[in-house]
């Protein structure tokens, strides 16, 4: 049995990265787009504390880490606004289908 | 009084005219009763005239002023513009203001009623002020422009009654033929000026003198005599160029009288007594010979024309003649003595034929007069008195002045042996009395032959006879000399009127008038460049002999045999105007059919018109006719074609500019299309996209970082 070592957090992060980009190329639903905006957020949380843990910093990367959480909070609050009136606008929530910057 | 003042009379009498034309042609149409303002300002420049005439020849009949300012200064070359007061100024300005005067009067009557009335006033205005001009000037550049004033004053007043059709030919017919002698006077002219480089009469003079000639030969110096006198053969209507002056007859009476009979005709008889100095032998002789078939050739028309003014345009032409010869032959004196006693004879005769004209209702042929003497007492008698003048009968003017021409005429032939002149001379004298008289009888004696017009026939107003009255009056011989049968004892000729110095060279003079007998030194006035208004007193030596003695006294012995001569003749030609149409003796009909051709040839005015119809105006048509086709065909073509040409490469430019140039700037902007159209792809507008390719671009920018 192996000691669980910052490898393998950055590991864990970098998978959940890696699916959070997924997630928002591949999603045609903007709740999911934001859905994967959020596990991006989450992987730099991992980073945040992993770093913390096995580096010298204190407790620095906590507190960062919180203020992500906070800050994903209010980021999901305006994203779902915008996604709201997305709705209003184009009557639907489809990314694809909206590609009025190409004109 | 000083010569200043003099000069100062001379150019306020030269300028008034002017200032009533200025007004009288501006204000025509607003102010009606102009013409008194115009006719007020004549009476002015008259009693100037009459002060300067004063002072001049009771002060200083031996002096010349001239004022001068300089008008152009070119380098070497500068012109002046002056004026010269001499007697023989002073003398011709009284003439033309008196007569200008009492023709402003006589047509404020004769006039009456035309719609034109103020515009004629203002015509006789500038008329007045060129022909003082002319008179006034001391170079013969201003005599040219002046001369060319007189021409068109004279143009204008000619057509004034231009919707007649007759009178604006006339006056076109006037001005062109006027042109063919001004031609001649410009080209002598410049000949003067291109090789004295001065226009100044005296300037001129003293360079002959000091034998500078043209082109250094005397021939050219006659050449330049007979080109000026060219103008005076326009002007003056001599042969062969008299033919505009009883044309000129459609212009109104009064004109008739100033410009055409008294003093714009007489112009060309100044311009030669004025240049006289520098006239070759040669010259004079063509100058006698031009005066000589001038007086003879319209005088033979006269007998026969009936039309009033037209018997006195040829008896003009005929008296002008006479003053020509008498200047070609050497008469210096009696020249301009008889032109101003013709002026005033002459303006009585054409103002009492317009006082006739104006009592008949504007009937102008004589054959339908007649017995007019006791409707028309006062215009019968002024007209008597002048007929006897031009006539030659003792105790008149014109017998003073017309023998001394034939006095002249007659030294002459006793000197030269030429007999031709005097001939002539006194032929014209017995025919000029015989057709003077035929027009008095027929027109005031006899019985009326158009009864209707006859009793409404009326004496014309004061304003008009007032004049003729006058005019009568100075016909007789008492204003010229004491002596009614010696003129050279009168004032006029022996203290006013001097024979010129010649300046031409001796071998180029008449032999009589070579001056091995005169005095040497030569009486020659150095004129310098002298600023406005100053004057020059030029004293004339008291015995200026210019004429050789011998043909003084030549007219001398002349003067007795010339006038018993020419008294008889003039005796003969009214005798048989008596027989004729008084006395009805001889049937001039009857003559006239036995004499037949010579008729036909009086009575269409020797054909001058028709010949001139068809040489010179059919030749002119011709050259114009070729001209206009060359116009319309050559030069046109060439027009045309340069246009077709244009039009070809214009349409070739603009074909290259819409397909090269417009392909080249379309191509590049399709071209650009394409390519947008390529990297359009890229901006899909999905969000997705730019996220891929940014995640895609930062995987790169990892890629090549991890080197470092």
């Amino acid at each position: 049995m192996t000691q669980i070592g910052l490898n393998h957090f950055l590991f864990v992060s970098t998978v959940l990265f890696c699916l959070g980009i997924f997630g928002i190329i591949t999603r045609k639903n903007a709740v999911m787009v934001l859905m994967g905006i959020e596990l991006i957020l989450n992987s730099a949380n991992i980073n945040f504390i992993a770093f913390a843990k096995y580096g010298n910093f204190g407790y620095q990367g906590q507190i960062m880490a919180l203020f992500v959480i906070i800050l994903a909070a209010a980021e999901a609050a305006i994203a779902l606004a915008i996604v709201l009136n997305i709705y209003k606008t184009f009557s639907t929530v489809n990314v694809d289908e909206i590609d009025t910057m190409k004109d | 009084m000083t010569g200043n003042n003099l000069i100062q009379i001379a150019l306020i009498i030269l300028f008034l005219p002017l200032l009533g034309f200025t007004v009288t042609l501006f204000l025509a149409k607003k102010v009606k009763k102009i013409f008194l303002f115009e006719t007020f300002i004549l009476i002015v420049s008259f009693i100037l005239s009459v002060a300067l005439v004063f002072f001049k020849l009771n002060y200083f009949s031996q002096t010349t002023f001239t004022g001068e300012v300089n008008w152009i200064n070119l380098g070497s070359i500068s012109i002046d513009l002056g004026v010269m007061v001499d007697n023989i100024a002073v003398l011709m300005i009284f003439v033309v203001s008196l007569i200008s005067m009492l023709v402003h009067l006589f047509s404020i009557a004769y006039m009456h009623g035309d719609k034109r009335y103020n515009r004629y006033f203002a015509y006789l205005g500038i008329f007045t002020f060129s022909m003082n001009g002319i008179v006034f000037t001391h170079n013969i550049l201003m005599m040219y422009i002046f001369w060319e004033l007189v021409g068109l004053s004279s143009y204008l007043l000619i057509g004034f009654w231009f919707e007649k059709k007759s009178a604006s030919d006339a006056g076109k017919k006037a001005f062109i033929v006027n042109r063919v002698g001004d031609l001649g006077f410009f080209s002598g002219i410049l000949i003067l000026f291109a090789t004295y480089h001065t226009f100044t009469f005296d300037k001129i003079f003293h360079q002959i003198s000091l034998g500078v000639i043209p082109f250094n030969s005397e021939f050219w110096l006659t050449v330049t005599g007979i080109l000026i006198f060219a103008g005076a053969i326009g002007k003056s209507a001599q042969f062969p160029l008299h033919v505009w002056l009883p044309d000129a007859m459609e212009g109104p009476t009064p004109v008739s009288a100033l410009i055409h009979a008294a003093t714009m005709v007489a112009a060309g008889v100044y311009l030669i007594i004025r240049v006289f100095p520098i006239l070759t032998g040669n010259a004079l002789e063509f100058i006698a010979i031009i005066g000589a078939l001038s007086a003879f050739i319209p005088a033979t028309i006269a007998i026969t024309q009936n039309d009033i003014k037209k018997v006195l345009a040829y008896s003009t032409v005929s008296q002008l003649g006479y003053m020509v010869m008498a200047l070609g032959v050497g008469a210096y004196k009696f020249a301009f003595f008889h032109l101003v006693t013709h002026a005033f004879f002459k303006a009585a005769l054409f103002l009492g034929s317009g006082s006739v004209i104006h009592a008949m209702h504007h009937e102008q042929d004589i054959r339908k007069m007649g017995g007019l003497r006791k409707k028309l007492p006062l215009t019968y008698a002024t007209f008597l008195i002048s007929t006897l003048a031009i006539s030659g009968v003792p105790l008149t003017s014109g017998f003073l002045s017309k023998d001394g021409i034939l006095a002249g005429t007659f030294a002459f032939g006793n000197l030269t042996g030429q007999w031709f002149f005097a001939f002539v001379g006194f032929l014209v004298a017995l025919v000029t009395a015989f057709y003077m008289f035929r027009l008095v009888i027929l027109t005031f004696h006899g019985e009326p032959r158009d009864k209707e017009k006859f009793d409404h026939a009326h004496e014309s107003p004061f304003v008009m006879v007032m004049p003729l009255v006058v005019l009568a009056t100075l016909s007789i011989f008492i204003w010229y000399t004491p002596n009614p049968f010696n003129p050279e004892q009168g004032w006029f000729l022996s203290k006013w009127v001097k024979a010129p110095t010649i300046v031409t060279p001796q071998d180029a003079r008449y032999s009589f008038l070579k001056s091995d007998e005169i005095k040497p030194e030569a009486n020659v006035p150095t004129v310098q460049n002298v600023p406005a208004q100053t004057t020059q007193e030029i004293n004339g030596s008291e015995e200026e002999v210019t004429f050789s003695k011998t043909y003084t006294e030549a007219m001398e012995h002349a003067h007795i045999p010339a006038m018993m001569l020419s008294l008889g003749l003039a005796g003969i030609g009214i005798l048989f105007a008596f027989m004729f149409y008084q006395w009805k003796k001889l049937d001039p009909d009857k003559l006239a059919e036995k004499i037949n051709p010579l008729y036909k040839l009086s009575l269409n005015k020797w054909y001058f018109d028709e010949i001139y119809d068809a040489t010179f105006v059919a030749l002119t048509l011709g050259i114009s006719k070729l001209f206009a086709w060359f116009d319309n065909y050559i030069i046109d073509g060439i027009v045309n074609g340069s246009a077709a040409l244009t039009k070809q490469v214009s349409n070739f430019s603009g074909k290259f500019d819409n397909i090269v140039v417009d392909g080249v700037v379309n191509g590049a902007a399709y071209l650009s299309g394409i390519v947008g159209l390529m990297f359009r792809r890229l901006q899909t507008g999905k969000v997705q996209t730019y996220i891929v390719l940014v995640v895609f671009s930062l995987v790169i920018i990892l890629f090549i970082f991890k080197s470092f």
